[in-house]
């Protein structure tokens, strides 16, 4: 017998929240006093982030490749869009209507998506994204088409704080969703769920061997994710009051990877990173040539794929730990 | 019938397209979403060629099937073997980097319309039956695209190299053992789908238009072939770019207000029920 | 109710037109020390599968504790108290040897789709975890990540991961394959100081560990059984012998 006690300390302590974690979410804040002029594009990167997170769920923790995100994303925008535009301004419930479509939509998808190797998968997912664009693009007296569903209204929140033309009640509404689910999903990383579902990413084989009925757990991170997508999609509906026929796009997907990628997949605060970081880039580079940009984004992708693969959070990562002496447990 | 004529001719071309897509996944497990990229770069030599330089079109085509395969060993030797032991979604960000930076390249240098191709004349024109109008150039997308199937098949199952090249999808450990150089017929494999991706690339431009966004816009089609025909067979990419493009063709013609819907819905379904393709073998991973 | 733990009826597995399972009826007492020996190739592993229900069987039943589990998925038959450790590691290379086996426990203790309370607050989940990485040494790396250990403490782990399940028959194919034969020694200890009420069954290539250990040999060639006995009766079977041609049997 050993004689050495296990320390159980590093384990109980794993989900405790990190000064830096207090810092990061203190940025909403300063945001909204230092760049009051921006609130409409903190915004976007809000929603934006939350989007980033529903994918970082399917593809950082779960390890499903899928090139079709934006189907939920696009989903929970018409949905929520929709519901405004025919009477029913409200915006929470929009948002809960939202999140149960996209969520009903991974639920049944997911069923297709576990058959089948990684091309399959792919296929399907983006399969999925594109029926649903042709749809919308299809059925424009219902979506509008190309040019958009107009005509969204939204009522005030609680009844007392309505939308307004500068966007403040957009900008506080985006980030209190943002930090609410990004809570939640912590908490769902975290715990012997969130756990089970790394297993089944590390070592799909190994997990039915103890007998974890791995379908079912996949069909709910699935189904979450998807229901995340969809909030997402309803924010920038509500939000922008206005949804394009992109948000189905097969770009919106591609890009959504990329983002993830640059943060730094399955720690969720990469979701963060990589969507401020990529957007605030954007934004300030946005009037270079945009052949320019679609170059350099490439080329960084592809020395981020060959070379820096954790993206901004291992970057960081690896910072912390030359920094501080005391090694550090990931997040 | 012409409608049928159309979608055959559209088929082949895509087979021609997506067979170099096909074979470089059967084999070396690699999901290429850049294969659309190839695709383009040939059309541009091509067009470049014929345009600038005069050459006549016969001559263009397989010139441009040469500069492709050029370009593709170039970026196979330096850059996709890096990565044949990566997953598969670090192959699909590579891939995806490369579509974006060969998309922005294009429009660099030659701009974002489309580009004009001037068919030589006995290439144009029809061939008129009753109920049955078959363009000339169609009728000779067909029968380079059959020559072609033709001709790699009997490669693949008669010569050496073929032997060689299934005995490395199959199992490259022990095809190592036995002495092939599993590397060597990557290369040229992945040259031969450069290569055969290029001149379908040249060949569509006429059917398919030719600008930027060029990659983008078809590799779901390419993805398609390959998924339902099951990676790595040569029969499957045809008999799925056949149905393919005849569903494609005859859907906008006798339906037009439901596009491509159908085509998405036709490949989950089949994908849902046989999860390996027309003709694959289930994925190792 | 029969006194065996785990039986097979004319098992048959067929890969397109090779046999690699031929009609193998084998039957395991419960609490059995059960050794499953035979040349490469015999299809030991298949035999593995098929029992744990990784590959579906052509043809024949497997029955776990009476009951007929050959319809049954993998995670299900876990459930019913079987578990296994594969020839070649599985594990999970990011986790820390206390997070995997964590993860096994909390499978077991059917935990594994709480979504809210951290791993670390379930106490009982946790608290059971650590004392089988007592029982296996390896409290002592409880914290380092698995890919960052040797091989030999990563067998153990495997083997953790099975034993987490509390499993009333085990599997364990090769436990002592790429152990150097100092640790292997250590390796078996461990097994065999297992309780009496789990039934084992396992694949070994190596004989000394075979005879010591097991109080049954069944031997498998080319996927039929040829004969099944105590480690005296099969060490001086003439048929084994040639099967063994030039391999030296404990004698």
């Amino acid at each position: 017998m050993s004689i050495v006690s296990i320390d159980l300390a590093p384990l109980q302590r794993a989900d405790r929240w990190r000064v830096a974690e207090w810092a990061f979410w203190l940025l909403p804040v300063l945001g909204y006093f230092v760049f009051p002029d921006n609130l409409v594009l903190l915004t976007q990167i809000a929603i934006t982030a939350l989007f980033c997170l529903s994918l970082d769920l399917i593809l950082g923790y779960a390890g499903i490749v899928s090139l079709g995100h934006a189907a939920f994303f696009g989903l929970g925008a018409y949905t929520a869009g929709l519901l405004a535009s025919h009477g029913w301004g409200e915006p929470l419930s929009g948002l809960a209507v939202a999140a149960l479509a996209s969520g009903v939509l991974g639920f049944i998808t997911s069923l297709l998506v576990l058959r089948g190797a990684d091309l399959t998968r792919l296929m399907v997912t983006l399969g999925v994204a594109m029926m649903l664009f042709e749809l919308a693009n299809k059925l424009t007296f219902i979506t509008g088409g190309v040019d958009g569903l107009q005509g969204i209204e939204m009522k005030p929140i609680f009844g007392t704080f309505g939308f307004d033309m500068v966007g403040k009640t957009a900008y506080w509404y985006s980030m209190v969703v943002l930090f609410l689910m990004f809570w939640a999903a912590r908490k769902l990383v975290h715990s012997p769920f969130g756990l089970s579902i790394k297993g089944i990413r590390l070592n799909v084989a190994r997990m039915p061997a103890l007998g974890a009925p791995v379908n079912a757990r996949l069909a709910a991170i699935y189904t979450i994710g998807a229901a995340y997508a969809g909030v997402a999609g309803a924010l920038m509906a509500q939000t922008t009051q206005f949804v394009a026929l992109d948000v189905l796009s097969f770009n919106r997907s591609a890009e959504l990877l990329l983002i993830l990628v640059l943060g730094g997949s399955g720690s969720l605060y990469g979701a963060m990173l990589g969507t401020i970081v990529f957007m605030a880039a954007h934004h300030v580079l946005s009037d270079m040539n945009p052949e320019y940009w679609q170059f350099w984004l490439g080329a960084m992708l592809m020395l981020i794929v060959l070379f820096a693969r954790d993206g901004v959070m291992g970057g960081l990562r690896t910072a912390a730990a030359r920094l501080v002496p005391r090694k550090l447990a990931a997040p | 019938m012409t409608v049928l004529f159309d979608g055959i001719a559209s088929g082949m071309l895509l087979f021609l397209i997506s067979v170099g897509l096909s074979v470089t996944l059967g084999l070396m497990n690699f999901v290429n979403l850049a294969h659309g990229s190839f695709a383009m770069v040939g059309g541009y030599v091509c067009v470049t060629l014929l345009n600038k330089a005069g050459v006549p079109f016969l001559a263009c085509l397989p010139l441009a099937a040469l500069a492709t395969a050029l370009v593709g060993v170039a970026l196979e030797r330096t850059l996709y073997r890096r990565l044949y032991t990566a997953t598969h979604l670090d192959q699909v960000l590579f891939s995806l980097a490369l579509v974006f930076m060969s998309m922005s390249a294009m429009q660099y240098f030659f701009g974002a319309q489309q580009q004009p191709l001037n068919l030589p004349d006995f290439l144009k024109g029809q061939i008129n039956l009753p109920g049955l109008d078959m363009g000339i150039y169609r009728l000779f997308l067909i029968a380079v695209s059959l020559l072609i199937a033709f001709g790699l098949q009997s490669m693949v199952s008669g010569t050496r190299f073929g032997a060689q090249l299934r005995a490395s999808v199959d199992n490259p450990r022990t095809a190592r053992g036995v002495g092939i150089n599993v590397e060597r017929i990557f290369t040229l494999t992945f040259a031969l789908g450069s290569a055969l991706a290029g001149l379908g690339g040249a060949m569509g431009v006429e059917m398919l238009g030719l600008d930027p966004g060029f990659p983008v816009k078809y590799i779901v089609y390419f993805l398609i072939v390959v998924a339902v025909g099951g990676s790595g067979s040569i029969t499957g990419s045809l008999v799925a770019s056949l149905i393919l493009g005849v569903v494609d063709v005859a859907g906008k013609y006798y339906v037009p207000q439901v596009g491509s819907f159908v085509i998405y819905a036709v490949m989950v379904v089949m994908l849902v029920f046989r999860p390996q393709g027309l003709f694959g073998r289930m994925a190792a991973r | 109710m029969s006194p065996y733990a785990l039986q097979t009826k004319g098992l048959v597995k067929k890969f397109g037109g090779f046999v690699a399972t031929n009609d193998v009826t084998l039957n395991v007492q419960a609490g059995a020390r059960h050794a499953l020996i035979g040349p490469n190739g015999a299809g030991k592993t298949t035999l593995i599968n098929l029992l744990t229900g990784f590959l579906e069987p052509t043809a024949g039943q497997v029955i776990l504790n009476d009951d007929d589990v050959t319809q049954l998925a993998q995670h299900q038959r876990v459930k019913r108290g079987l578990a296994r450790t594969f020839q070649i590691n599985r594990l999970f290379a990011e986790l820390t040897v206390l997070e995997s086996v964590v993860l096994a426990v909390n499978e077991r203790l059917g935990l594994g789709a709480r979504f809210f309370k951290p791993v670390g607050a379930h106490t009982q989940a946790v608290q059971e975890a650590a004392e089988l990485l007592h029982t296996l040494r390896l409290a002592d790396v409880a914290h380092e990540q698995t890919r960052s250990l040797a091989y030999g403490k990563q067998r153990l782990i495997e083997i953790a991961l099975a034993l987490a399940a509390k499993p009333k028959v085990l599997l364990l194919d090769e436990p002592a394959a790429g152990v150097p034969t100092s640790e292997s020694r250590e390796l078996f200890a461990s097994i065999a100081a297992l309780p009496r009420d789990v039934t084992i069954l396992l694949i070994e290539h190596d004989m000394d560990l075979v005879f010591r250990f097991a109080d049954q040999i069944s031997v498998l060639v080319s996927g039929a059984l040829l004969t099944q006995g105590t480690p005296d009766q099969i060490a001086n079977d003439p048929k084994v012998k040639e099967v063994y041609l030039g391999e030296t049997v404990h004698g």
